[in-house]
Parts: C-alpha cells; sequence; structure tokens
C-alpha cells in the first residue's frame, strides 16, 4: 500500500512556494485555516493572507475585486459553503465577470465523515459545474493538488480545486505532470473503462486489478479536470472497450457521471454504469464506513464493471 | 425625438484627452446643467429601452455627477488606467445613471445610450463590467459590491496605490445581510480608502423601506460597524462635494455618506412613486417628463 498523503496539506505548502514566487499571489480563508492549511500561507506572509470571518458570500466577493485589481486570489473553506453558502456571489462575481479568482475547497464529498450530512458536500460539482467559463479539478493525491494549483496560479481564468479531508494513497510519483483538460491513463485495458476522481482513483485501480485477475481488463482514467472535460480520452475509451464506468464521491447528478454520459451519448453511445451518492444525504460515520454505506468501494466499481459489461454483450 | 436630442447631446460634450481637468473645473452651476443632462438622458433611454429603472437612476443623478465631474481622479480616454479612483455600482440596477454619467464624461458616444438593454449593445439592462468601458463591477444581484470594493480597496493598500474607492448602496439594499458581513470586514481592515455612499431614497420596489423593512437607526446601524458617518442632501451638489471631502479626511476607519434623496427626483408624477422603480415612462409620459427638465 502506498504511503497516505494529505491533499490539504499539499495545498498549503504549495500557497507558500508560490507566495515566495510571486507577490500578487494572495490568500483568504473563513474562518477554516488550520483545516484548509491555508495557515501556513498566514504564518508566512500575513500581510497578504486575509481572514474573512464566518461570511463565505463576503469572502468570494472581496476576493473578486482583488482579482479586479490585478492580485491572484486564493479563497479557501469547506466545499459545502463555496459554491454551497455563496452560488450567487460566485456566478455575479467571478463567473459572469470572468475574473481571476481559485477556489480552492477541502472537505468534498462524504469523506468527510464524522461531521454528518450537513459538511458532507455532494452537490458541489454540479453547482459550480454549471457556471460557464469555470474551470473544475479534482486531484487525486496530494503531488497532483500540488501541481493542479500551480496550473490554476499560471492560468488566467476562474478555478475551482475541490480537495477531499482523509490523506490520501499517492498515486503518481514526483516526475508526474498534471495537464489542464487531460485525462492520465493509469492502467490499459480493452474490455471497460473505469473512469474516477478523487477518493475514488484507489479504489478504481483495486478494482481493475481484481477484475483482470477474473479476466475482465478495465482501463483506468483518472480525469482532473472535469471542466473543460477530454472529450478525445473518454471517445477512445468508449469506442475502444465498448463499456464505461464512472466513480466520484459525489451525488449521480450533476457530478463527473452526467458529464462523461453527455460526451459519451454524444460522441459514442456505449453502456455506462455510475458509482456514485444515489439522491440522498448520508449520515454521522467513519469515512470508511460511509464510503462502504453508500457504495462507494472498489467492490461497488467491480460490480458495476460487471453488469455494464454484461449489457454491452447482452 | 429620443435618438435625436440624444444626438444633439453628444455634439455638446463632444470628447477630448483634456477631458479630466475640463470636467474638474466645473462650478456647481455648470455640474447642475450637467445634471439635468443626466435626467434627461435617463429618460430618454429607460423609455426607449420599454424597460429599466429609472427611480433609482434619478435619485442618485447629483451624487454620480458630484463623483465623475469633480471627486473622481479618472481618465475617460484609459478606463482601465490603474491609477484612477474607482466608482463600483452595488445597486446595478441604476445602470442608466451610470451610463449616461460615463457617456457625458466621453467614456463612449452618447448617441450609444440609445442601444440600452438591445441585443448586442454594450449597455446591459444591469452593468457588466466585461462589455462597458468604464464599468468597474458587473451588478444585478443586490448587496455584492461592498465586498467587492473591500477587495479593490485592499488591493489599493497592499500596493503602495493612493486611489481611493467609492461604492454606491441602495437602501433597499441594505437588507441584504451581505452588506452586514462587509460593514464589518472594511471596518475590521481599517480601509479609510473605502467611501461608501447610501442613496437613501426611502422606497424599495414594494413601497417605504420602513414599511417594508425598517432599517432605522441607520445611522447607528453604521456606526455600531465602525463607520464614519455623515448624513447630507442628496441632491445639493456643494454639500455632496463637501462630504467627499470630508470622508478623504478620516482616518483609521471607512467612510459612509448617507445621502437622503428622492426616488424619481426631477419629474413631478415619478418623485416618491415607487411604481417606477421598475417601470418606465410612456411616450406621453417621456415628453411630459423632458417638458419638466427643461
Amino acid at each position: 500500500m502506498p504511503e497516505a498523503v494529505s491533499l490539504r496539506e499539499a495545498y498549503g505548502k504549495t500557497l507558500v512556494e508560490l507566495g515566495r514566487e510571486n507577490p500578487d499571489i494572495v490568500v483568504l480563508d473563513a474562518d477554516l485555516s488550520p483545516s484548509t492549511m491555508t495557515h501556513f500561507f498566514a504564518r508566512e506572509f500575513p500581510d497578504r493572507f486575509f481572514d474573512c470571518g464566518v461570511a463565505e458570500q463576503n469572502m468570494v466577493t472581496i476576493a473578486a475585486g482583488l482579482a479586479a485589481s490585478g492580485k491572484i486570489p486564493f479563497a479557501s473553506t469547506f466545499a459545502v459553503f463555496v459554491p454551497g453558502r455563496s452560488f450567487d456571489q460566485i456566478r455575479m462575481s467571478i463567473a459572469y465577470s470572468r475574473l481571476n479568482v481559485k477556489l480552492v475547497v477541502t472537505h468534498g464529498g462524504i469523506s468527510v465523515g464524522e461531521d454528518g450530512a450537513s459538511h458532507h458536500s455532494i452537490e458541489d460539482l454540479a453547482l459550480i459545474g454549471s457556471l460557464p467559463g469555470f474551470t473544475v479539478i479534482v486531484p487525486a493525491d496530494a503531488i497532483e493538488t500540488a501541481q493542479a494549483v500551480k496550473t490554476a496560479a499560471a492560468s488566467y481564468g476562474p478555478f475551482y480545486i475541490r480537495l477531499c479531508r482523509p490523506k490520501l494513497p499517492l498515486v503518481y510519483n514526483q516526475d508526474y505532470r498534471f495537464e489542464l483538460g487531460k485525462a492520465v491513463t493509469m492502467r490499459q485495458g480493452k474490455d471497460a473503462t473505469i473512469i474516477a476522481i478523487g477518493v475514488m482513483l484507489s479504489p478504481a485501480l483495486d478494482a481493475a486489478d481484481n477484475l483482470r485477475r477474473q479476466g475482465i481488463n478495465c482501463r483506468v482514467l483518472n480525469m482532473p479536470t472535469l471542466k473543460p472535460v477530454d472529450e478525445a480520452a473518454i471517445t477512445e475509451a468508449a469506442g475502444e472497450t465498448g463499456a464505461i464506468v464512472t466513480a466520484e464521491d459525489h451525488l449521480e447528478h450533476g457530478g463527473l457521471g452526467s458529464i462523461i454520459s453527455q460526451v459519451v451519448v454524444r460522441r459514442h453511445p456505449v453502456p455506462m454504469e455510475f458509482v456514485a451518492i444515489k439522491d440522498t444525504y448520508a449520515k454521522s460515520g467513519k469515512a470508511t464506513e460511509l464510503l462502504q454505506r453508500y457504495g462507494l468501494t472498489a467492490k461497488d466499481i467491480e460490480q458495476a464493471v460487471r453488469e455494464v459489461v454484461k449489457k454491452r454483450q447482452g | 425625438m429620443s435618438l435625436s436630442e440624444l444626438g444633439n447631446s453628444s455634439k455638446a460634450t463632444s470628447v477630448d484627452n483634456t477631458r479630466v481637468e475640463v470636467v474638474s473645473s466645473l462650478s456647481v452651476k455648470e455640474m447642475k446643467a450637467v445634471a439635468k443632462r443626466l435626467r434627461r438622458h435617463i429618460i430618454t433611454m429607460t423609455g426607449r429601452a420599454g424597460s429599466g429603472h429609472p427611480g433609482g437612476s434619478l435619485s442618485a443623478v447629483e451624487i454620480v455627477t458630484a463623483l465623475y465631474f469633480k471627486v473622481l481622479r479618472h481618465k475617460p480616454q484609459d478606463p482601465r488606467w490603474g491609477d484612477r479612483d474607482r466608482f463600483i455600482l452595488s445597486k446595478g440596477h441604476a445602470a442608466p445613471v451610470l451610463y449616461a454619467t460615463l457617456a457625458e464624461c466621453g467614456y463612449f458616444p452618447v448617441d450609444e445610450l440609445a442601444t440600452l438593454r438591445q441585443l448586442d449593445s454594450r449597455l446591459q439592462g444591469h452593468t457588466d463590467r466585461v462589455t462597458t468601458p468604464g464599468v468597474e463591477m458587473s451588478a444585478g444581484a443586490l448587496g455584492q459590491g461592498l465586498s467587492f470594493a473591500i477587495g479593490v480597496a485592499l488591493a489599493g493598500r497592499l500596493n503602495s496605490q493612493d486611489y481611493r474607492v467609492y461604492v454606491l448602496l441602495g437602501d433597499g439594499e441594505c437588507d441584504e445581510g451581505q452588506i452586514w458581513e462587509a460593514a464589518m470586514a472594511a471596518a475590521h481592515y481599517k480601509l479609510d480608502n473605502l467611501a461608501a455612499i447610501v442613496d437613501n431614497n426611502g422606497q424599495q420596489i414594494d413601497g417605504w423601506n420602513r414599511d417594508v423593512m425598517n432599517l432605522d437607526p441607520f445611522n447607528k446601524k453604521w456606526q455600531a460597524f465602525g463607520w464614519h458617518v455623515i448624513e447630507v442632501d442628496g441632491h445639493d451638489l456643494a454639500r455632496l462635494i463637501t462630504a467627499f471631502d470630508r470622508a478623504k479626511l478620516v482616518k483609521g476607519k471607512p467612510t459612509v455618506i448617507i445621502a437622503h434623496t428622492i426616488k424619481g427626483k426631477g419629474v413631478s408624477f415619478m418623485e416618491n412613486n415607487p411604481d417606477f422603480h421598475g417601470k418606465v415612462p410612456n411616450a406621453e409620459e417621456v415628453e411630459i417628463a423632458l417638458k419638466e427638465l427643461e
């Protein structure tokens, strides 16, 4: 089992690196800096860190004003509050205004665990993905997180980067170079494709390994950029493997599965299955217990692959 | 009528590179004439567009006139000049008064006012910073301008730039909780390069503020949030200019200028008539209004 590393810590430390390189980088938080780990930046650059208190609407709009004045603001809190608590502000002051704001949020999905449904952001990808012009990224480990954050800083426009609470096993080595809008082929295969993001990438790889032993060779794609999505890789996967399963810690509606299926239906229709949360809220519990209860494990992915392969053959 | 009239105004205020200096040296009497032209533009362009928000545009005419023709440091020929003072219209439905002012200053031709709200016009129904030269913020969903202004003021401080930031709020807009999040934050950050102006016309769509959602004691609320408060007759240009001068002298805290105004000011049948918040005068009413504004 590879070492598990915190994505949030990778974010916080990358911010400090960026801050040293570029004086225009500024950081905002809404009273959660020890959790989002923007506190590393706050400690080194107190003049460029703005704690907005428990006021997320104000925070994202202040970020827009800073961006309109040439700064590169990174605004962070939990994913339930941005975009959940501040959607209209993000829509008007960032998306419609085409401003260079980077929203990097933590605690996405039910892998948050014990805090319960109020803190499980399971709708955020649907909300933010609906906004014209937003780039949406869900990194799958600490190395990809650092790379994605650097890419966001170097690219003009509104970005949303969704991180999870738990540490995740490293799936990449230090040579990995994140490419905006590009899928990453983690495993080659021709019987079906599993497309996974975030916490679901490791279970997807486990599922592919188990299925291989049963004679089903799966391609596994990591799709860190949900928007703009890699249509070529999706079309190729549909054409070459004939069946697709998506896996995400988010509602079935409006997230990775919806985005991929639109491309598949338009470009190369094949049977699909969706490993995601089904139209419900979760409960308090350990992250592993919740992922199991709500169908987000390697076993669930394996089952979905068997079904989708059967559908194709049927 | 409306088109040719807008065209005439265009000639009367032709643009040149010395515009800023010319503008800054206007007397109060000359500024009163500008204010009257702005009112005529507001009536004509909203009447022509067939929709829009004349009431809250007319109430803000003197506030915006004082700013653009006396207080602000700006270059109409270079709208994104880095050291400009910023004017942020938070009550984005009052776009007509800002468009009329920007046109009179020379940011774009006065003729263009006739395109308000038309497909492919640069003058959107509510302000859009991307398409209109001189517009700082995209607004229209109320309550966001003060927060946006804080970001602009913080950037100025970080860059050691001495520009000032002015943000115009509606009184009805102050129902929004975000205004008070921002009021708290601006005082917390001690933003003395920021001044808010409230167009306190006392009315909102559903009627008088005091009946819809009472804001009183309004000045005490701002004081309690840590602001320096100035109250002024929002239709008295000389007093407005004095208020802006005094705001510049306040150190260590932001200033709010509560400008007492009349919704629909300048047109008898529109004054204090909340119907004209989001309704425009018909052709006959436009004619009467323009006669009153001669």
